[in-house]
């Protein structure tokens, strides 16, 4: 399954995608087919601090929740409303439903990231265990 | 045993086809050390009609026919018959929780057809399937309000069932949770002024009462006013839900903690009961509890799921809203049907019967002692204040087999020789002129022994 | 399907709406007697408080009723239809004794505030229930307060955390195995604890080693089940014991499956220092649709001075009654004394089956899980080769290769006539599927459901789209779950 190559990965399944100091952050294509149908999303509001690797969220789907880790630290400014009432859209197509942008604390925690490459190694490799 | 299906060739069919020699192969994977050689030390086996007798006596040990003027959240009301007719049904007595869906649609359109019902009777938006009690649903409402607030403290009123706050103080001990109490007035409600300072930022909310513990009804919109200008929730607690049938409910509350045992759930000395929380829509995935839903099959024919399920222990674990697994499902369906049977115009007639009862008698009480916290609307209870110890009259009042009302002073010292006294539609006329008789007798030889003291203090 | 069961048949297909789908005004299923006191002016009495309107609550007759929810209890499944094969459920046989004597007019009637003078009946079935109780678990003390497992639960730890507190630190941490109950991690955390996780090991039973290691003076106690989730007994219990002991710490044993010991072993014997029960399990008392239940916990005497408020006692005098001054209790978990009712039931078991019962009916309990055990071998993957006591568990690696899965098994299995037995829990076998028979189960039924079972899968091999879109003899197909829990409708509204 392609991944967007001009985004980033971490190995808990969220993507990030960079311009310049802001970012806009989501989950792949391989987290909502492994979560099933998705009923719910919990956000944090604009202005809430992420930090690297700790949690910012949840998403739902009927039998189980899964949290949402931060792939770099930073501050929220926007979250995507359309998830409230059409969380949908993430099993639909995740990479184009954003979940939250954010101001970049320090862009360099970009480079810690994986690659759409790297990433499809990580999912293959997951997916055979 | 007669419970158990097998005879003996069974056992032994299953045995061999099993190639186990013996049961005793079965128990191995036990430590020798720890397997039990002997019987266990609990009576023998019984005969079915040694068992009847046996729980007979313990019946007539216990106080059978006589009336009662106890209240204090568990309410003596006539349990109409088809509810144990209904609920004896071995589809409803013997099921499981509704996790299969496709063959628990009676379980689960009937628990909808309960949340539809609470939420119409309490003005709330949504309700959930039954909690363990008033006292833990008051709990877990509280942690509720806690959660959706982000805000670390609680405010009680005093005039909240004293083991409901007992219950509070153990849930909130190890959370962390200051809890702060607040008073009530000379008539029975809440010191709004009080309660007005007493809030901080920190206050995530305050939990009330109503009708409170006195009987009292509260003036719900007053407080719902101070609580939401501080931008704290406001949580009622509800233990007399036959008040639901005329008593406008605390429709400006955040959050409704029920308990539904005057609805159709026996005495039963003190439990199972049926607790509720009901709230607004905005904070279902906060609120605990099973929740049923309707939805569609594949056909586009209407069914019910339970839903919401990630709130709970079995798919959240640590990060549940609560550890609640079992509900109430049983009684809960006794309370569905009772409000099914009286519905809307019974329910109202028979809060009203209450309310008539209760007058009568606070009125007769009034004539000779003192009734507390006059001036303020009460509904089925209410507190008499006697020169004598209440327990005192009561041990004659018990001589007529009657069990006069509960006497406060483990609870509110300050009251002094009070009682709380309730009175239902079972209530007779009799009972309370024959109370009110024996409260006007012991007022009256209280006052002459005064007298006579008095007197000799007098002639000294 | 291949051999259709001669399995006694569910129910008949009933149609019937809600029930504010038949309300009317004027109808009515209730009247009061006329009032012996004075009539009241409502609007003068309560004022503003005076409600005017109860909006749509229902308005039917009494006949309307009867058949509404006899209607509904058709389309449920019960134990007394036939075998309910959930894992560490034990939906064992209700007894109707129970419910007669809990509706004897003392006890139905008595109010919990009543004087203790007319109270000794109630007191007297909590005295022997828990005696017995307390023999049955080897323990010294108990409370009967808290109204589910789950609160037990909750209880117990208040009681651990009190008891080290009592000890100067209340450590950190509860450790819990992976195959646990969800109640266990969740409970842990109301009480102010982090939760640790602890592995097991390739038997299925509690990895000693990692236990070693992970045991330090920061964690109050091991919340175990015994036999655990898999069925499997914790042969090194007496290890584990010690373990948690030499560092002072705590073993709590959560006593769901307490019907593959009772009468065998006692939790108390192998080093348990603190366990609740669960009275609708073990003890027969009814499940309801979901409840109510009671949780009952027992102690070691070390932890009796931390018991919820009130106790019950013996006064001098020979009376029964309940002590209120105790000032180390953690206080009180309820209102009350507990799910009275439900004491009354369990007691009532208790005595049908006096000591030979209580142990035969573990040892059948035992042996029909084995006996589905040797049948299903081989049809099904079982993960552990560990011996199973009262319940198996079998896992869909077979099926999944044909793409079906413990769920679609389930479904499948309804149109056989049969209740679902537990699917996808414990979380350490992918795929679970966790059978309990209890020991209410003959071994016709046994032997309809192993046939079922195999019969089943034979369908995987050959027609996998039956199974996968299984039932297809119920009320209703396969709900969608999404929709209920996307856009979530809990209630009726007028106009709809």
């Amino acid at each position: 399954m392609p991944f967007p190559t001009d985004y980033k990965y971490t190995k808990e399944h969220e993507w990030i995608k960079a311009n310049g100091s802001n970012a806009t952050v989501g989950i792949t294509s391989y987290a909502q087919e492994s979560l099933g149908d998705i009923v719910f999303v919990d956000l944090p509001k604009p202005g809430t601090e992420i930090t690297s690797g700790k949690t910012f969220g949840s998403v739902e789907s009927v039998k189980a929740v899964s949290d949402l880790y931060a792939p770099v630290s930073g501050t929220v400014n926007e979250v995507n409303g359309e998830l409230a009432t059409t969380p949908e859209k993430i099993n639909q197509d995740a990479h184009s439903a954003w979940m939250i942008k954010i101001t970049l604390k320090d862009p360099s925690q970009l480079n810690s990231l994986l690659s759409a490459t790297d990433y499809e190694k990580f999912v293959a490799e997951e997916g055979g265990k | 045993m007669r419970y158990l299906p097998k005879s003996p060739a069974d056992r032994k069919a299953m045995l061999q086809a099993m190639g186990a020699r013996s049961i005793d192969d079965l128990f191995s994977p036990i430590p020798a050390e720890y397997r039990l050689e002997r019987d266990l030390k609990v009576p023998r086996q019984m005969a079915e009609s040694e068992i009847v007798d046996w729980f007979r006596e313990r019946s007539r040990e216990n106080g059978e026919s006589n009336a009662t003027f106890l209240g204090a959240g568990a309410y003596y009301h006539y349990r109409p018959v088809i509810i144990d007719s209904l609920i004896s049904r071995g589809e409803f007595l013997t099921a499981y929780t509704p996790y299969q869906a496709e063959i628990s649609q009676g379980t689960l359109q009937a628990i909808f057809e309960f949340q539809t019902m609470i939420c119409e009777l309490t003005g709330m938006e949504v309700a959930n399937a039954s909690m363990y009690d008033g006292s833990t649903a008051a709990a877990e409402a509280v942690m509720m309000a806690v959660r959706l607030t982000g805000r670390r403290s609680v405010i009680i009123a005093r005039s909240v069932h004293p083991e409901y706050r007992e219950v509070l103080t153990t849930y909130a001990h190890h959370q962390n949770l200051p809890l702060s109490t607040t008073s009530f007035k000379d008539n029975g409600r809440l010191n709004l002024e009080e309660l007005e300072k007493s809030i901080t930022p920190d206050t995530a909310c305050v939990l009330i009462q109503s009708p409170n513990f006195f009987g009292t009804i509260e003036d719900a919109n007053a407080i719902a006013d101070i609580v939401h200008k501080k931008g704290a929730m406001l949580v009622v607690s509800i233990a007399e839900a036959v008040s639901l049938g005329i008593v406008e409910p605390p429709r400006r509350a955040d959050v409704i903690a029920i308990e539904a045992q005057s609805f159709g759930v026996p005495l039963g000395f003190g439990g199972p009961y049926c607790g509720v929380i009901a709230t607004r829509e905005q904070f279902v995935r906060q609120m605990p509890g099973r929740l049923a839903g309707q939805t569609t099959d594949r056909n586009g024919k209407r069914g019910f799921v339970l839903t919401l399920a990630t709130r709970e222990q079995h798919i959240r674990r640590e990060k549940a809203t609560s550890n609640i697994c079992t509900n109430q499902a049983l009684v809960a369906l006794m309370v569905n049907i009772f409000m099914t049977i009286y519905g809307k115009v019974g329910l109202k007639e028979l809060a009203r019967q209450n309310l008539a009862k209760t007058a009568y008698a606070s009125a007769q009480f009034g004539k000779h002692a003192k009734v507390l916290f006059p001036g303020s609307p009460r509904f089925n209870e209410f507190v008499v204040q006697t020169s004598e110890d209440p327990y005192a009259i009561n041990s004659r009042i018990l001589g007529h087999k009657i069990v006069g009302g509960l006497p406060l002073k483990k609870f509110y010292p300050e009251l002094g020789n009070a009682a709380l006294w309730c009175c239902t539609e079972l209530t007779t006329r009799s009972a309370i002129d024959t109370a009110v008789g024996l409260v006007a007798e012991s007022e009256r030889s209280m006052r002459s022994a005064k007298e006579e003291v008095d007197a000799q203090e007098v002639a000294r | 399907m291949k051999h259709m069961t001669r399995k006694a048949t569910r129910h008949v297909n009933q149609n019937e709406g809600l029930i504010f789908e038949k309300s009317s005004p004027g109808k009515a299923a209730w009247k009061l007697p006329p009032l012996d006191v004075p009539d009241v002016d409502t609007a003068a009495l309560l004022g503003p408080s005076e409600r005017k309107d109860l909006g749509s609550m229902p308005e039917v007759s009494e006949i309307e009723i009867i058949r509404h929810f006899t209607r509904l209890s058709t389309w449920n499944y019960a134990i007394d239809l036939g075998m309910y094969p959930l894992g560490s459920c034990t939906m064992k046989y209700n007894p109707r004794v129970n419910e007669l004597v809990v509706r004897l007019e003392g006890l139905a009637n008595g109010h919990p505030y009543q004087p203790e003078r007319i109270s000794q009946g109630a007191l007297r079935i909590i005295k022997t229930l828990s005696e017995c109780l307390i023999e049955i678990t080897g323990m010294d003390a108990i409370t009967l307060q808290p109204a589910a497992g789950a609160h037990g639960e909750l209880t117990g730890l208040l009681m651990v955390r009190a008891y080290h507190e009592s000890k100067g630190d209340p450590r950190k941490k509860i450790l819990i195995p992976d195959s646990a109950h969800g109640t266990n991690p969740a409970t842990a955390a109301m009480v102010g604890y982090a939760v640790e996780n602890l592995k097991s090991n390739a038997r299925g039973m509690v990895d000693v080693a990692a236990l070693t290691s992970q045991m330090n003076d920061e964690v109050a106690a091991l919340m175990l089940t015994n036999p655990n989730t898999l069925g499997v007994f914790e042969q090194e219990i007496h290890k584990i014991a010690e373990i948690m002991h030499a560092k002072g710490g705590l073993l709590y044993m959560d006593g769901a499956n307490m019907n593959a010991l009772v009468g065998k072993v006692r939790p108390g014997d192998f080093g348990v220092d603190v366990m609740h029960l669960n009275l609708h399990k073990t003890f027969s008392t009814p499940h309801g649709g979901g409840g109510p239940g009671s949780g009952p916990v027992a102690v070691k005497q070390k932890l009796e001075p931390f018991l919820p408020t009130p106790v019950p006692v013996t006064k001098p005098d020979g009376t029964l009654g309940f002590e209120y001054n105790r000032p180390q209790s953690v206080g009180r978990v309820r209102a009350f004394y507990g799910n009275f009712g439900m004491f009354v039931r369990a007691l009532a078991y208790i005595l049908a089956n006096g000591p030979d019962g209580l142990r035969q009916t573990t040892e059948d309990a035992v042996l029909n899980a084995n006996y589905i055990r040797k049948g299903l071998e081989g049809v099904y993957d079982l993960p552990y080769s560990t011996p199973s006591m009262h319940e198996v568990v079998f896992s869909d690696k077979l099926q999944a290769r044909k793409g079906v899965k413990t769920m679609d098994l389930a479904k499948r299995l309804i149109d056989y006539g049969f209740h679902p037995y537990t699917t996808a829990f414990p979380l350490i076998v992918p795929g679970a599927l966790m059978i309990e028979p209890t020991e209410s189960e003959p071994k016709e039924e046994l032997d309809l459901f192993v046939e079922a079972m195999k019969s089943i899968a034979d369908e995987v091999q050959e027609d996998p789209q039956m199974v996968l879109d299984a039932p297809h003899s119920t009320r209703v197909s396969r709900l969608d779950e999404t929709a209920a829990a996307r856009k979530p409708v809990l209630r009726w509204k007028p106009g709809t």
